[in-house]
C-alpha cells in the first residue's frame, strides 16, 4: 500500500497528519535521496533537464511556465562561468494558497533532495529557499533538514564525490506579497526593495547578483526527484488521461465549503470532483455563486464552469487562470462588490508603488468599490472599472501585479454586473449637479 | 553625524516639538526607550549571516530582523549602524526597513497580533473576529493597547486557508477563529 501510494501520489506520500516530519534517517528508509545518488553517479545534468522537460511539469506556482524549459534556459558554463544561482520561491502569499506550507512544514527532506537534484541539473553553485517570515515552523523544519543533509555528505563540497558543490540556505523573508514575484524576489533576496526588474534580461541569463538564476515553485522543485527516480513517462501518466499536463496537483478548497483542506490528485481533475468529493460540497444552506480557480489573481468562474478540468490549458480557454490551483469557492450570501472589493484592497495595499498605473489606479479603484458597497456609486463608475481593467491590463503597468488584480475585477464585471449596477445611485435630471460634483 | 540623530527615539529627552510631531504621526504617546546600543551578540549574529551571500547587501534583511528580535522594533540608530557594519548607506537600510510590513520602526506593544484580511478569511468571518478582538482590547488596526500589551496589524494571507479565520499572535498562527474564543485566547499572552 505504501509504494502504491508513493507511485500514485509522490508530493504528499510522505505526509501523515498530525505526524512529525521524517528525519534523514526515515526519509531514506523511504527512498529518499535516491534520485540524488541517480541523479550525480549516473546521469548527466543536462540529462535531468532533458527528463523534466520530457514529463512536461509546468510551473505550479500560477504561471504554469515549463519547468524544464526555463532550466534549459541557463547558459553553459563555458558560455556563463563562475556562480549561478537556484532559488525556491517558498514566498506563498496568494490569497486562498496553503499548499507549499503544508510540503515545507510535513517534508522538509524532499524540497532539499529535490533542490539538489535540481541545483545538479543547473550547475547550481548556491541555492535558497526564499521563505516567507510568517511560516516559522517551515523555517524550523528546513534548517533542520538540511543541516542532516549538510552532515551527510548531500550539500557542501565535491557532493558524493561528483566534482560539484552546492550550498542551500534558508531565507526568511520580511512580508510583501510582491516578493513573490520572480525578479522583485531576486532584489528581495540581494537586500533591495522588492520591486520587479525589466524583463529581458530573464533571470536564466542575468538575475541574482547578475548571475544565471532559476527560480521555482516549492510544489514544481518537490516533482523532480520522482521524475529522476521514475521516469518522465510515468510522471505523465500520473495525469490518468485527465490533461496533456504531466503529474499530480495538490487542490485545495476554502471559503464556506463542508470539509475545507488539501487533496494531492492527477493533474486535470474537475472543479467539481474537487468541490462536491472531496470538500463534500458547500455548507448546508449555502449555494456555490462564484470561485475563483487559483488565488485572488485569477478570473472568476461561475456555477457552470464546475466540470471543467483543473490544469493550465482547460482553464485558460475559460478566460481565467488555474493559478496555484487552489479553489476559493464564494457562497450566495455574499455581495460580489463586497467581495471583489476584498481583493482589491489587498492588490493596493500590496503594490510596490514602482510604477504609476498600478500605484494609482489600484487604490482609486478601491476606492470606487468602497464607495459602491455603501451605496454611494455614481453613474459611469462601472465604466471607469472597465477602463481601468483596460488601463492596468498585461504590458502596460511594470509587472503582472496589478494585471493579476484586474482579472477578478473584470470577471465579476462580467457574471454579476447587476450587482454593481444596484450600487449605482439613481440620480435624475434636477439633482444631476451632485452628480458633477 | 548621521541621518538618524534627529528623531526622538535616539536621543533621550529630545525636543517636545519633535515629540509631538511623532505623537501626531502615530496618533497616540510613544513608550519612553532607552537610546539604542547594538549589543556584541546582534553584532555576531548579522557578521555571521554575511556568510550567507554573495554581497554584503543581502544581509540588511536579516539584520534588520535581528535587532527587531531583541527590541521589538527597530529605532533610528540601528538602522545607521547597520549600514556601517554591512557596508551601505544607512538611506538604503531605510529603504528596506520602511518597504517590508513585518520590520517595525515604531515600538509596538509585547505582543502583535497579526490578522489575515484576505479572500479566504474575508467569506469565514474576518469582520466579526477583527471587530471582537478591537472591541476586547480597544484598540482598531495599527494600534497599540495603552498597557502596551498588545499591537493590532493587518497581514495578507498566511497560507491557513482551509482553517479561517486565520492570525498569528507573534510566532504562533491561530485558526478557526471566532468572536467568541478571541478573549480566551488574547487572555494566554501576557
Amino acid at each position: 500500500m505504501t509504494a502504491n501510494i508513493a507511485e500514485t501520489k509522490p508530493l504528499t506520500a510522505n505526509i501523515v497528519a498530525g505526524r512529525a516530519p521524517l528525519n534523514l534517517k526515515e526519509y531514506s528508509a523511504a527512498g529518499g535521496y535516491r534520485a540524488v545518488r541517480k541523479a550525480l553517479k549516473e546521469m548527466a545534468p543536462g540529462d535531468v533537464t532533458k527528463a523534466v522537460k520530457d514529463a512536461n511539469l509546468r510551473g505550479r506556482g500560477g504561471a504554469g511556465f515549463p519547468t524544464g524549459v526555463k532550466w534549459g534556459l541557463v547558459p553553459s558554463l563555458e558560455k556563463s562561468p563562475g556562480s549561478r544561482y537556484l532559488v525556491c520561491n517558498a514566498d506563498e502569499m496568494e490569497p486562498g494558497t496553503f499548499k507549499d506550507r503544508l510540503l515545507m512544514e510535513s517534508d522538509p527532506h524532499s524540497l532539499v533532495e529535490a533542490m539538489i537534484v535540481a541545483g545538479y541539473a543547473i550547475q547550481a553553485t548556491r541555492a535558497y529557499i526564499f521563505l516567507r517570515g510568517e511560516y516559522v515552523e517551515a523555517a524550523k523544519n528546513l534548517n533542520a533538514a538540511i543541516a542532516e543533509a549538510n552532515a551527510a555528505g548531500f550539500l557542501g563540497k565535491d557532493i558524493l564525490g561528483s566534482g560539484w558543490s552546492m550550498d542551500l540556505h534558508v531565507h526568511t523573508g520580511a512580508g510583501r506579497y510582491i516578493c513573490g514575484e520572480e525578479t522583485a524576489l531576486i532584489n528581495s533576496l540581494e537586500g533591495r526593495r522588492a520591486n520587479p526588474r525589466a524583463k529581458p534580461p530573464f533571470p536564466a541569463i542575468a538575475g541574482l547578483w547578475g548571475k544565471p538564476t532559476v527560480v521555482n515553485n516549492v510544489e514544481s522543485l518537490c516533482n523532480v526527484q520522482h521524475i529522476v527516480n521514475n521516469g518522465s513517462a510515468w510522471f505523465l501518466g500520473l495525469n490518468q488521461g485527465k490533461s496533456k499536463d504531466g503529474g499530480t496537483k495538490l487542490y485545495g478548497i476554502s471559503g464556506r465549503a463542508k470539509k475545507t483542506g488539501l487533496w494531492e490528485l492527477p493533474i486535470g481533475t474537475t472543479a467539481r470532483e474537487i468541490l462536491e468529493v472531496h470538500a463534500g460540497g458547500m455548507k448546508d444552506g449555502l449555494k456555490l455563486k462564484a470561485w475563483l480557480p487559483g488565488g485572488a489573481s485569477t478570473d472568476f468562474l461561475t456555477p457552470d464552469h464546475l466540470d471543467l478540468a483543473m490544469d493550465f490549458d482547460t482553464i485558460a480557454k475559460a478566460g481565467s487562470r488555474m493559478g496555484t490551483g487552489l479553489l476559493t469557492v464564494v457562497d450566495d450570501r455574499q455581495n460580489m462588490v463586497s467581495v471583489v472589493r476584498n481583493l482589491e484592497d489587498f492588490f493596493a495595499r500590496e503594490s510596490c508603488g514602482w510604477c504609476t498605473p498600478c500605484r494609482d489606479g489600484l487604490p482609486w479603484t478601491y476606492k470606487t468599490l468602497v464607495a459602491m458597497e455603501r451605496g454611494e456609486g455614481r453613474p459611469g463608475d462601472i465604466e471607469m472599472l472597465e477602463k481601468m481593467t483596460r488601463f492596468l491590463a498585461p504590458g502596460r503597468p511594470f509587472c503582472a501585479h496589478a494585471p493579476g488584480a484586474m482579472e477578478p475585477l473584470q470577471s465579476a464585471l462580467k457574471f454579476f454586473r447587476g450587482e454593481f449596477e444596484a450600487t449605482i445611485k439613481k440620480i435624475d435630471k434636477t439633482t444631476a449637479t451632485h452628480a458633477a460634483a | 553625524m548621521s541621518t538618524a540623530n534627529v528623531t526622538p527615539s535616539s536621543i533621550p529627552g529630545s525636543s517636545p516639538t519633535v515629540m509631538k510631531l511623532a505623537d501626531l504621526v502615530a496618533g497616540q504617546s510613544l513608550p519612553a526607550t532607552p537610546p539604542y546600543v547594538m549589543s556584541d551578540e546582534e553584532r555576531h549574529e548579522i557578521e555571521h549571516c554575511l556568510h550567507h551571500y554573495d554581497d554584503n547587501r543581502a544581509a540588511s534583511i536579516d539584520a534588520l530582523k535581528i535587532v527587531q528580535k531583541k527590541h521589538g522594533w527597530v529605532p533610528d540608530a540601528a538602522i545607521a549602524k547597520i549600514g556601517e557594519l554591512i557596508g551601505i548607506p544607512a538611506a538604503d537600510v531605510e529603504g528596506v526597513a520602511t518597504f517590508y510590513n513585518l520590520i517595525f520602526r515604531r515600538p509596538v506593544g509585547r505582543n502583535v497580533i497579526k490578522i489575515c484580511d484576505s479572500i479566504s478569511c474575508y467569506l469565514t468571518g474576518y469582520d466579526e473576529v477583527r471587530e471582537a478582538i478591537s472591541a476586547h482590547l480597544r484598540i482598531n488596526l495599527g494600534q497599540t493597547t495603552a498597557d502596551n500589551r498588545f499591537t493590532l496589524l493587518p497581514i495578507c494571507c498566511l497560507g491557513a486557508c482551509d482553517k479561517g479565520p486565520v492570525a498569528m499572535i507573534n510566532d504562533d498562527t491561530v485558526v478557526n477563529l471566532s468572536p467568541e474564543t478571541i478573549p480566551a485566547l488574547l487572555e494566554q499572552y501576557k
